[in-house]
């Protein structure tokens, strides 16, 4: 008790916004080990939840009215919209019930750490350079970065990449917004547009690569290598 | 209206990309895309004369700006574009003829073809470091499906290896221009104004060094990806083999530049908030680690593309080295090179793309006596490799001996390893076109006659500018190396 009460007491807002934060980095975890597509297209959905409401959070207490229709967007693309695309293509592709094997799912874990390690001593000088009451967070966020890059490495299908380059979005998306509460509308609508159009485009990409290939495993595409042509 | 040059500049290939998207699959839908890269020209020469009788352009609120650097570059990314569309017609009607595509995939390509070119003016014309980011990343996933145009296990490899190296590559571009964001919030404010480059230019002086220099790091790695600087150059060999050639000559000759372009903007920045050399000598770093690598694994292929690829990524990193060093000279130099490259390299990919179409393969092994079967390819590839080489009297010779002596002078350390790597580039260059363009064959005709104009108009222009630079040039090229440093 004596050393709790030690502590500065730290306002209701910031609490708030390091629950959301630590949220974020736990979601980040449980995609890095998901063996299931289905299911990690539901996390995805539930990340850009919690971003949503991060970003209403900081809107309240700190009355950007931007950071409103950052949250709007984002429930509107990241929890609805590229959600459905995903699950749509999925069982279009009829992988819905697809489970990949993944290798040595606690020392992926372990390396997850490492990263977060690096990422808090990454952020360190930064967060103490920006005036927001969200600085704190900006080691996570790039926490969230880190381990979607390793979840790109270490998956072998087509869609858990395409998933995990959008969690590397919504990092830099988190990043933003505990940096600097969110970039200039303009470039913020820009982002998002990208991203929609990424997916969509992906989404055509994926059936023409199972043609090619008869499955979405990119253990096929090792042809284009230095040394063999 | 101030800065309507600059609409319809955008306009036009913005308009042509909804009209081709239309009625791209039509007979008559290679020459509308040839109209429309016309009128996106004659835009662009018009705000060009407008830049150099006024001087630097601001407008629209300050949305978009145009000095001396991207000037020039605006009228390169335009003219390219026109003649890769020239080019592209019979090209791509041999294709269809081969049933190597089908109309609705010409109808798609047509369609890319000008939403990249848009994407690219939109690049070098916007004052913002945000749209910036936004437009280059469209940029890529206008290509993605260009690079898998024939839908081969080896085109959709190298689309993916493009779609996801670059997307994470310029990620962490992304991450950097929120730093930049966070340095200029400071001292600018929050809101809109805070990411437009002309306003952080005046401030750049007080800009937060810390951050900045973290900024930069991230920066020149995500748009270093997409100006094919090793390490992070794989994709690049790739989506140039298995792509239409069209696509490959406006990879080389454009967005190369592009990418580079956003690296040497934000470096402007960032020497002015920290006053040390620390981004130039970032930018030395990768520039000779491409040159080298571009240089020794060029001599290692078998593909006429893949080779002609790793030259690109060579001159990248020479291009990069020179602005890296800085000073009017170099800087000179690198806008100098960054021109007859993109024309030479384009040159080279039409008169390439010919002789592949005719000869049926990419393998250099397989394509012999051009100058034979079709005496302008051949010249066209010959006297193009020449060029590219940097033989005297073509421009690429002028600027590379304009970066190399000052690189003695200033840099003594990497004056021999360029030169080593050029030497080799040379030797293992030289023999392979040698053999491909004078050996013995048997070939036959293509249905649809091939439009050489474009190789010999740029090599002209390349020739022209090893001899004679125009003054106005001149004046753009020292103007834009002051601003730049």
């Amino acid at each position: 008790m004596s050393t709790l009460s030690a502590l500065p007491a730290m306002p209701m807002s910031v609490q708030l916004i390091n629950l959301m934060a630590s949220l974020m980095l736990l979601i980040a975890f449980a995609m890095l080990a998901q063996r299931r597509i289905r299911s990690l297209i539901y996390l995805f959905a539930w990340q850009g939840a919690v971003l949503a409401v991060n970003c209403l959070i900081v809107a309240w207490y700190t009355g950007h009215g931007e950071l409103y229709l950052s949250a709007f967007f984002t429930v509107l693309l990241k929890v609805i919209a590229l959600p459905l695309v995903l699950h749509y293509l999925i069982r279009k592709l009829d992988i819905q019930w697809d489970v990949e094997t993944l290798i040595n799912i606690p020392t992926t874990m372990l390396a997850g750490i490492v990263l977060v390690v690096f990422a808090f001593n990454l952020a360190l000088p930064i967060s103490q350079l920006a005036g927001t009451i969200t600085r704190g967070t900006l080691g996570i966020a790039i926490a969230v970065v880190l381990l979607a890059f390793l979840m790109m490495i270490t998956r072998r299908k087509a869609v858990p990449q395409v998933i995990g380059f959008l969690a590397m979005e919504n990092g830099l998306f988190f990043a933003a917004t505990s940096a600097t509460y969110g970039m200039p509308m303009v470039v913020e609508l820009g982002i998002l547009l990208d991203v929609l159009m990424g997916v969509l485009i992906l989404g055509i990409f994926f059936f023409h690569v199972r043609e090619a290939f008869d499955s979405l495993d990119l253990k096929h595409m090792e042809k284009l290598k230095e040394s063999g042509e | 209206m101030n800065g309507s040059e600059i609409a319809f500049t955008l306009g036009a290939p913005a308009a042509g990309a909804v009209l081709l998207a239309l009625y791209g699959d039509r007979a008559q839908a290679s020459r509308l895309n040839v109209w429309v890269s016309l009128m996106t020209l004659v835009a662009s020469a018009l705000l060009a004369m407008r830049v150099v009788s006024e001087g630097s352009l601001l407008a629209y609120n300050d949305a978009f700006f145009v000095d001396s650097f991207n000037v020039f570059l605006v009228t390169l990314t335009a003219f390219v574009a026109f003649t890769t569309s020239i080019f592209s017609r019979p090209y791509m009607l041999n294709e269809q003829a081969h049933g190597r595509i089908t109309s609705g995939r010409l109808r798609l390509y047509h369609c890319m073809y000008q939403v990249f070119v848009f994407t690219m003016l939109l690049v070098l014309l916007t004052n913002n470091m945000g749209i910036m980011w936004v437009a280059l990343e469209a940029a890529t996933l206008a290509t993605v499906l260009l690079v898998s145009l024939y839908r081969t296990p080896a085109s959709i490899e190298a689309a993916w290896k493009y779609f996801i190296l670059c997307s994470v590559g310029i990620a962490q571009a992304l991450f950097g221009t929120i730093l930049l964001y966070l340095a200029a919030e400071k001292v600018l404010g929050g809101g809109g104004n805070a990411l437009l480059w002309t306003h952080l230019n005046q401030v750049k002086g007080d800009l937060e060094p810390t951050v900045l220099s973290l900024a930069f790091v991230f920066l020149i790695v995500g748009y270093g990806t997409k100006a094919g600087l090793a390490p992070l150059h794989n994709w690049l060999p790739d989506a140039h083999a298995e792509g239409p050639t069209p696509i490959s000559a406006v990879l080389s000759g454009l967005l190369l530049n592009i990418g580079l372009y956003a690296i040497v903007r934000c470096k402007v920045l960032v020497d002015g908030a920290l006053g040390t050399p620390f981004a130039g000598h970032l930018m030395m770093g990768f520039g000779i680690l491409s040159v080298v690598m571009g240089a020794f694994f060029l001599s290692r292929q078998k593909d006429v593309k893949r080779m002609f690829a790793y030259s690109s990524i060579e001159h990248m990193g020479l291009t990069t080295f020179a602005f890296g060093m800085g000073g009017p000279v170099a800087t000179f130099a690198a806008m100098l090179h960054m021109t007859v490259h993109s024309l030479t390299k384009s040159a080279i990919f039409f008169a390439v793309g010919h002789a592949t179409q005719k000869t049926g393969t990419q393998m250099m092994d397989q394509i012999r006596g051009l100058i034979v079967t079709n005496p302008t390819i051949g010249w066209g590839m010959m006297l193009g490799t020449l060029a590219i080489l940097g033989m005297p009297p073509f421009g690429v010779f002028a600027s590379e001996f304009l970066i190399l002596t000052t690189a003695m002078r200033e840099q003594p350390w990497a004056a021999p390893i360029l030169l080593v790597s050029l030497a080799v580039a040379f030797a293992a260059m030289f023999s392979r076109v040698q053999a491909m363009v004078f050996g013995e064959t048997t070939g036959k005709r293509l249905p649809h006659a091939p439009a050489l104009i474009p190789v010999f108009v740029h090599l002209a222009l390349v020739l022209m500018l090893g001899l004679w630079i125009p003054p106005y040039l001149a004046d753009w090229y020292r103007m834009a190396a002051k601003l730049i440093g």
